[in-house]
């Protein structure tokens, strides 16, 4: 790898920049309008800038970043995550330039981000996913009949729903033949099609993922990281290693994932997601994401592998440097992500100009970040200010530099949610990792009323 | 005729549909209600809805669509009353 392209913006960008400075390797930046002072503009060795400020009109333009890679000799692509990281086409046409992408093929991508075709690969490397029928059922006898293999509760789902309508909740067979037929009738009339299917609901679930890193020929696993914590689908506190499963749930998780990437013949870093039953414990294969994570450094943090770096080596064709015996993990590492949003005012964003800042550090704090003093919030792009990244010995340890960490984090001119995220961190549910994917939701909503 | 400015709040790109393939939420001459929508402004990837703020007909819209527009920014203009 002579030179490194960085297809991406923000945080990450400046991170891959860092990752390839210390392997030695040069980089070329792109950027938009906007982006012409900003940190990952500068960092690199060279910079083009490739559009109008909106991402659709810039990042997103596929052809504007692969003429910037020949005109600059850049012979390999990192897409960083969000963008054009997981679009399979971006994957193809980058190795169709005879360039090298950071990631694994785009026929892998195509693969793993097909719902569908990602659940039969699950399924062939013998990985649990939720229990639920293929396709539709005939009538209600047959839902009850299928519903005696899934378990309840069961969720009725119109196959030709979307978007969350024409799901229904039922907790027993008296109430699944209340409901079949009039969810299919409704189903009907809202979608053209009645047909239904069902699946576990998981009432307490928990958002568990495993980090793997592939060379195409073997795979090993980092150990997971525990994502619960989220708001609106969008995650906010994300740790490494899980406190809310078993040693015997991990080993069955990890090994679960690491078949996985053996099954599709995976390259680069990925992360397999499981949706982890509070209750009982069962974990299931949601889906895989074939790129580099916004948490992938609590990873880092206890594993002491530079997941970037690893990526880049993996890209320049070196085989693994681990077997799994030699990745060991020490410790406990929490991130959050600091956002330029205003929690008095549902969250909403507010860009614009900052004055002075404060970045947290000192032992065992990383803050991953392109925020400058005296610098602008674009509006074009997303709310990430920030990540506070810290590690302690143990958990309690975290969560004690967390609440110093985040004390220490501040900007002046807008507001952001460091605040929120100091207030979270102090919280005795948290500290008992007594949570799972709608607690905290349910605890800014309370938190709303009395206020 | 009095005449209403009706003005984003925030900062970011203004879109005159709901999405690409919809037509526009208003167009000269439409009457609207003060809580109806007249545009959206797209700041960091969140979505937020403009209403008229006023009822009466839509004469005139001062930016276009995909226009970038700041905080406190007239959009359009409705006539009132």
């Amino acid at each position: 790898m002579r030179k490194l392209l960085v297809a991406n913006r923000g945080e990450i960008a400046v991170r891959i920049i860092r990752a390839a400075r210390d392997l030695g390797i040069p980089t070329v930046a792109v950027h938009s309008k906007a982006d012409g002072d900003a940190l990952h503009t500068r960092l690199a060795d060279t910079a083009v800038e490739i559009g109008p400020s909106p991402a659709s009109k810039s990042y997103l333009v596929a052809d504007a970043i692969l003429t910037a890679a020949k005109e600059t000799g850049a012979d390999a692509v990192h897409p960083g995550y969000g963008f054009l990281s997981e679009r399979a086409s971006f994957a193809s046409a980058v190795a169709d330039a005879g360039l090298t992408f950071v990631g694994p093929a785009g026929s892998v991508i195509e693969k793993m981000g097909d719902k569908v075709a990602a659940r039969e690969v699950a399924r062939a490397a013998g990985v649990p996913t939720v229990p639920g029928t293929p396709g539709g059922v005939e009538g209600v006898d047959a839902a009850v009949e299928a519903a005696r293999g899934t378990g309840y509760p069961v969720m009725l789902k119109a196959a030709a729903g979307g978007g969350g309508r024409g799901i229904r909740v039922v907790h027993d067979e008296e109430s699944l033949r209340g409901a079949f037929g009039q969810a299919s009738t409704e189903a009907q009339k809202a979608f053209g099609d009645g047909t239904m299917y069902l699946e576990r609901f998981v009432e307490r679930a928990r958002h568990v993922e495993v980090q793997v890193l592939g060379d195409g020929s073997d795979a090993v696993h980092l150990f997971e990281r525990e994502c619960s914590l989220q708001r609106r689908r969008q995650k906010v506190v994300e740790e490494a290693v899980s406190p809310g499963i078993s040693e015997e749930t991990r080993q069955a998780m990890t090994t679960a994932a690491v078949n996985l990437c053996r099954e599709v013949g995976y390259t680069s870093a990925g992360t397999v997601e499981f949706l982890v039953d509070d209750r009982s414990g069962e974990f299931f294969f949601i889906e895989m994401n074939t790129r580099i994570q916004v948490e992938h450094p609590t990873t880092e943090l206890v594993t002491g592998i530079d997941l970037v770096a690893e990526q880049l080596r993996i890209a320049a064709g070196e085989p693994l440097r681990f077997t799994q015996d030699d990745i060991e993990r020490r410790g406990h590492a929490i991130e959050y992500r600091v956002c330029a949003e205003d929690p008095t005012k549902d969250f909403m964003p507010q860009p614009g100009a900052v004055g002075r800042i404060t970045v947290p550090s000192g032992p065992w704090v990383r803050c991953d970040t392109w925020l400058e003093p005296d610098g602008t919030v674009p509006p074009y792009y997303d709310s990430l200010l920030a990540k506070v990244i810290v590690w302690g010995a143990d958990r309690d340890e975290a969560l004690a530099r967390s609440r110093r960490a985040l004390d220490e984090f501040t900007v002046a001119g807008i507001p952001t949610t460091a605040g929120l995220l100091r207030e979270l961190a102090a919280e005795p549910w948290v500290g008992a990792a007594d949570f799972h994917t709608g607690t905290l939701e349910q605890w800014l909503a309370e938190r709303k009323e009395t206020s | 005729m009095p005449r209403h400015e009706v003005v984003s709040p925030i900062p970011g790109v203004f879109y005159r549909r709901p999405d690409p393939d919809s037509p526009p939420f208003a167009e000269n001459g439409s009457t609207v209600t003060d809580d109806q929508t007249v545009g959206l402004v797209e700041v960091m990837k969140s979505f937020h809805q403009i209403p008229a703020g006023a009822s009466g007909t839509v004469v005139e819209f001062l930016v276009g669509d995909e226009d970038e527009v700041d905080a406190g920014q007239p959009v359009a203009v409705v006539e009132t009353g």
